[in-house]
């Protein structure tokens, strides 16, 4: 067999004996512009897709996560059963999750958005609940002794001060919640995670595979970017502490 | 019968189980991958933490890595590597797991060496001990509990993320959900989600115990430690670990 390097394309394509895939010698770049022009509405939908699942996977469970935190406060007896059944469900990988649930809600995105709640819920408990422990109890105290009511201490003085842990909270759950949304690929809604498998499926092409992943990551990037601004925002007394 | 029954009666199939390609084939596939992984990622990544946590520099750096490494889906990954020249297969897939325990072990490694008191050290040197019995004998017995963390956190998400390869032509556990999947067998899929999740609980629960019985020390085991973190304060982790998989 002569070496493969030197011989033309056609040749090669058209001698089975060489025993060369059509796959290996057709251009496979990793990076193609036209690709994504070409398919920038189902770029579009799939991405809207995962934004549509980060969102709510995390809203879903920050609304769950602050009173079971709020509760998990109250004593170790309850905080610690709390944080025990968060490990564990935790260390279950989101690939078995996701195919645990779909017998009950079959192959609708609402699979997807279960698995990706319990997870970020899982993260957003710990977190809270630390910022919720790290509220110096004289300062609670005194409001109590300010004439603050339950509702107004954790309004007013709870919140504020936890905020740092919760929007680090917020943070960290929404970039994994972008990252674990493609595992959704299972039941068919995992947003820009199609892109990555239905790349692989189709002959492993690259240009798909790649745009799927940096788009994943600039996802994640970009909500990280916006929920820190969001933080700025909401603790003006920060910065004036800095400057 | 439903398909938890069903599940639950391929489970207790002993054929299923020792045919070949069987549940008992498919988890030493899934925990060699994951093994040789792990073991890659520390040879990489203990050396850089130990270095730079001792030397108190390259904080940013970690923090950062740790941080993107999050934002990177490791399906993604797994696919990359599948489609690069490596091939898919087990090799693909193992490279894959390795670069994704790293950071976990990294950060751990970092943060527990810098977190020696320098008195300790400056003690330490004052009795007359060299550079390299204060790094053996003072410091990684105190960075101990935390580089354990470190590894026990990788080596969960890598045999919890290892079934990730079967949607991308990779061996392991993660086929029986695959293959369930694919012929709507809902029994073997579920099946499958219970073996992989018992696995990775498993692994979680050794390893646990593995890091009590070496770490020095007053011992205790890491579920008990929940009040120390309490009082520890409001700060989250700065590691990559306690992230779902």
């Amino acid at each position: 067999m002569t070496s493969l390097g030197t011989r033309p394309l056609l040749d090669a394509v058209s001698d089975p004996a060489v025993g060369l895939l059509a796959v290996d010698e057709a251009p496979n770049p990793w990076f193609d512009p036209s690709y994504v022009t070409d398919n920038w509405d189902s770029i579009l939908a799939y991405t809207g897709e995962h934004v549509r699942l980060t969102v709510l996977a995390v809203l879903i469970g920050a609304a769950l996560a602050l009173p079971l935190a709020l509760v998990a406060r109250r004593s170790r007896y309850l905080s610690a059963p709390v944080l025990g059944l968060s490990t564990v469900v935790y260390t279950i990988p989101s690939l078995a999750l996701f195919a645990l649930l779909v017998p009950f809600t079959g192959l609708s995105s609402n699979t997807v958005l279960i698995g990706l709640v319990a997870y970020s819920l899982v993260i957003l408990v710990r977190n809270f609940l630390a910022g919720l422990q790290g509220v110096p109890a004289d300062v609670r105290e005194a409001a109590r002794g300010m004439g603050l009511s339950g509702a107004q201490t954790l309004w007013r003085v709870d919140l504020p001060l936890a905020l740092p842990a919760i929007m680090a909270g917020l943070r960290i759950a929404t970039v994994s919640t972008v990252a674990l949304t493609t595992v959704g690929v299972l039941v068919g809604h995992g947003g820009l995670g199609q892109l990555i498998t239905g790349g692989f499926a189709s002959n492993f092409y690259r240009a798909e595979i790649v745009t799927g992943a940096v788009g994943c990551v600039l996802l994640a990037l970009l909500a990280d970017a916006l929920l820190a601004g969001a933080e700025r925002l909401l603790t003006p007394w920060s910065r004036a502490a800095r400057a | 019968m439903n398909d938890f029954e069903r599940a639950i009666v391929y489970l207790n199939d002993p054929f299923n189980w020792s045919r070949p390609n069987g549940i008992a084939d498919l988890a030493v596939e899934h925990l060699t991958i994951s093994l040789v992984a792990v073991l890659a990622a520390m040879v990489v990544a203990l050396p850089i933490g130990t270095a730079l946590g001792t030397s108190r520099r390259g904080g940013g750096l970690v923090v950062g890595l740790s941080n993107v490494s999050r934002a990177v889906p490791t399906l993604a990954l797994l696919t990359l590597f599948a489609v690069s020249p490596i091939g898919f297969g087990n090799r693909a897939t193992t490279i894959a797991l390795a670069v994704f325990a790293v950071p976990p072990i990294l950060t751990n490694t970092f943060v527990g060496f810098r977190g020696v008191d320098p008195e300790v050290r400056e003690a330490a040197r004052g009795m007359g001990m060299s550079r390299g019995q204060v790094l053996t004998r003072v410091e990684l017995p105190l960075a101990l509990p935390l580089l354990m963390t470190g590894i026990r956190t990788a080596t969960v998400q890598v045999v919890a993320t290892a079934g990730l390869a079967a949607l991308v032509g990779g061996g392991g556990l993660g086929r029986l959900i695959n293959l369930g999947f694919g012929q709507q067998d809902y029994g073997v899929m579920i099946a499958g989600a219970i073996a992989v999740a018992g696995l990775a609980l498993l692994t979680e629960a050794v390893l646990a115990l593995v890091s009590w019985l070496v770490t020095p020390g007053p011992r205790r085991l890491p579920f008990l430690q929940v009040r120390r973190a309490e009082g520890a304060g409001a700060v989250p982790e700065p590691t990559a670990s306690g992230v779902p998989l």
